[in-house]
């Protein structure tokens, strides 16, 4: 059973039929050969597959292509601005946030996603004083980072990276 | 899995009516555990009616003060409305304190409430499980049972209830209404799911067609000082080992009135009202929660794996119940 769908992905319109089980993970990646987006679990466990939908960071794995229909998807390839990379990715490399680089490009979109909520004074459970606006320190990072696993280790890089990077990405000074 | 037909609904009488109508239909919400449940083969839907573009995404407030969610409000969205922070603070501290921030962007409210345990076995379509496939027997009774009940248990079944949400929910006397194909209804959260007994294949008193469409949270001076705790293997991203939601009413020193609910012990969030009773209109001491949290617990029936569990909810509950009667700046706050 197939479905017509169309996705926008870093900005370039597709259109595409997908058998209705097809997540929305292996449409862009055996679909539309967006292989910034990394299957690891494939169960929504391990945040490789993170890439900002409509804007909020969501699992293409456990999301069906054909719900998606008509969605506009940033992976990790489109958050850099041509040549030049993202705040978050040269970040990434200042800091050593990553090793083998698997769950790489999902740390970044989720990053990416987690600033953007923080910058709207979301909480987390790392957030003492729900009724004030969230300080994004370690501790909070950390929290707000935890569906993505790294099996490298690189945490402590990757808390760097996002705290250093955090400045350079739009987010309100009142929110870090 | 195995193939199936996509349509998205239009109303949520047609959605109810288009699953009503075919036995082996089932709602598309933001589809983060029926998605999984599909690939590990223990969800075989043959249509997925999609319900997310239904006007069920709002949190307004009623002319009453009461708070109404709309089934497909996000996770993420509903932790962080204003309105549940400042009046229903053990609600947004649950919803924070399940999932990863990537799933709570995409689940729904009315999915939280139907998503279905994590017993290792009802996910394990190689193994035997009554609540997967009736009269096929209970693998976890001689099995793995970290993550099982304590409290409300059957022969048949020892599965607990998973969301965070809910149990908070049950704690802040939360009603859900129901669409229906034959018409609308409102069920008490507290009665929305059930206990195992001989059918541990029914998770709720729900029938098949029906649709979650809103929950309403009453208006409740007690609420603002409401608080979740959650005890887990890891400090995020992992669920309740135990878990306690506590709404507290002091007068003076003095507990005029309380909504406990735990987490992590039973088929459903479990009302304590046992302890409650113990509790109301009694003094806020230590002597006093302990002994009600202990009361609670007198029905506990261990397995292996879980009698740990007893104690931990003792003292989560205990503790939980001293920390938000404890004046401090949370409660100096609040006056």
């Amino acid at each position: 059973m197939h479905a017509d769908i169309t996705l926008a992905v870093d900005g370039e319109e597709h259109a595409l039929r997908v058998d209705t089980r097809t997540t929305l993970l292996d449409a862009l990646r055996e679909h539309l050969g967006a292989t910034a987006p990394k299957k690891g679990c494939d169960h929504g466990q391990c945040g490789a597959c993170t890439v900002l939908l409509d804007g909020r960071r969501a699992l293409a794995c456990l999301i069906l292509a054909v719900a998606g229909d008509s969605c506009q998807v940033t992976t990790a390839a489109g958050l850099a601005d041509g040549d030049t990379l993202h705040p978050l990715q040269q970040a990434f490399i200042d800091h050593d946030g990553f090793q083998c680089g698997y769950c790489t490009p999902g740390q970044l979109c989720s990053a990416a996603g987690m600033l953007q909520e923080a910058a709207q004074g979301w909480p987390s459970a790392a957030t003492t004083d729900l009724t004030a606006p969230p300080v994004l320190d370690d501790t909070e990072i950390r929290e707000r980072m935890s569906g993505n696993l790294c099996r490298c280790g690189a945490y402590p890089g990757i808390v760097a990276a996002i705290s250093t990077a955090a400045p350079h990405t739009g987010v309100p000074e009142g929110s870090r | 899995m195995i193939p199936f037909d996509y349509q998205r609904a239009q109303t949520p009488a047609a959605a109810a009516a288009a699953v009503a109508a075919h036995p082996r239909a089932a709602f598309l919400g933001g589809g983060t555990n029926l998605v999984d449940r599909m690939k590990l083969g223990v969800a075989t839907p043959e249509l997925l009616v999609d319900i997310t573009h239904l006007d069920l995404d709002r949190i307004e407030e009623l002319p009453d003060g009461t708070v109404r969610i709309g089934a497909n409000v996000r996770n993420s969205d509903l932790a962080a409305h204003p309105l549940i922070r400042h009046r229903y603070p053990a609600l947004s501290q649950a919803l924070l304190s399940g999932a990863s921030g990537q799933l709570r962007n995409t689940a729904t409210t009315g999915g939280n409430l139907l998503q279905r345990t994590r017993c290792v076995y009802f996910q394990d379509t190689t193994t035997p499980c009554n609540k997967r496939e009736p009269g096929s027997g209970c693998s976890a009774l001689e099995g793995y049972t970290r993550y099982h009940a304590l409290l409300g248990a059957s022969e048949h079944c020892v599965a607990t209830h998973p969301s965070d949400m809910a149990v908070a929910m049950s704690a802040l006397d939360a009603v859900v209404t129901v669409q229906s194909p034959h018409g609308r209804r409102r069920i008490p959260l507290a009665e929305l799911h059930r206990l195992p007994g001989d059918h541990p294949e029914h998770d709720t008193v729900l029938d098949h067609g029906d649709l979650i469409t809103a929950v309403e949270l009453p208006p409740s001076a007690m609420a603002a000082r409401s608080r979740y705790r959650k005890v887990r293997d890891r400090a995020s991203y992992a669920f309740a080992l135990v878990s306690a939601a506590v709404a507290l009413d002091l007068d003076g020193d003095h507990i005029s009135d309380l909504r406990i609910a735990l987490g992590g012990l039973a088929h459903k969030p479990w009302r304590a009202l046992r302890a409650e009773e113990e509790l109301r209109g009694g003094p806020a001491t230590q002597e006093h929660f302990r002994a009600a949290a202990q009361a609670e617990l007198a029905a506990a029936r261990p397995l292996k794996g879980n009698a740990f569990k007893t104690d931990l909810a003792r003292t989560t509950l205990a503790s939980t119940l001293s920390d938000l009667a404890a004046p401090g700046p949370r409660h100096e706050e609040q006056r």
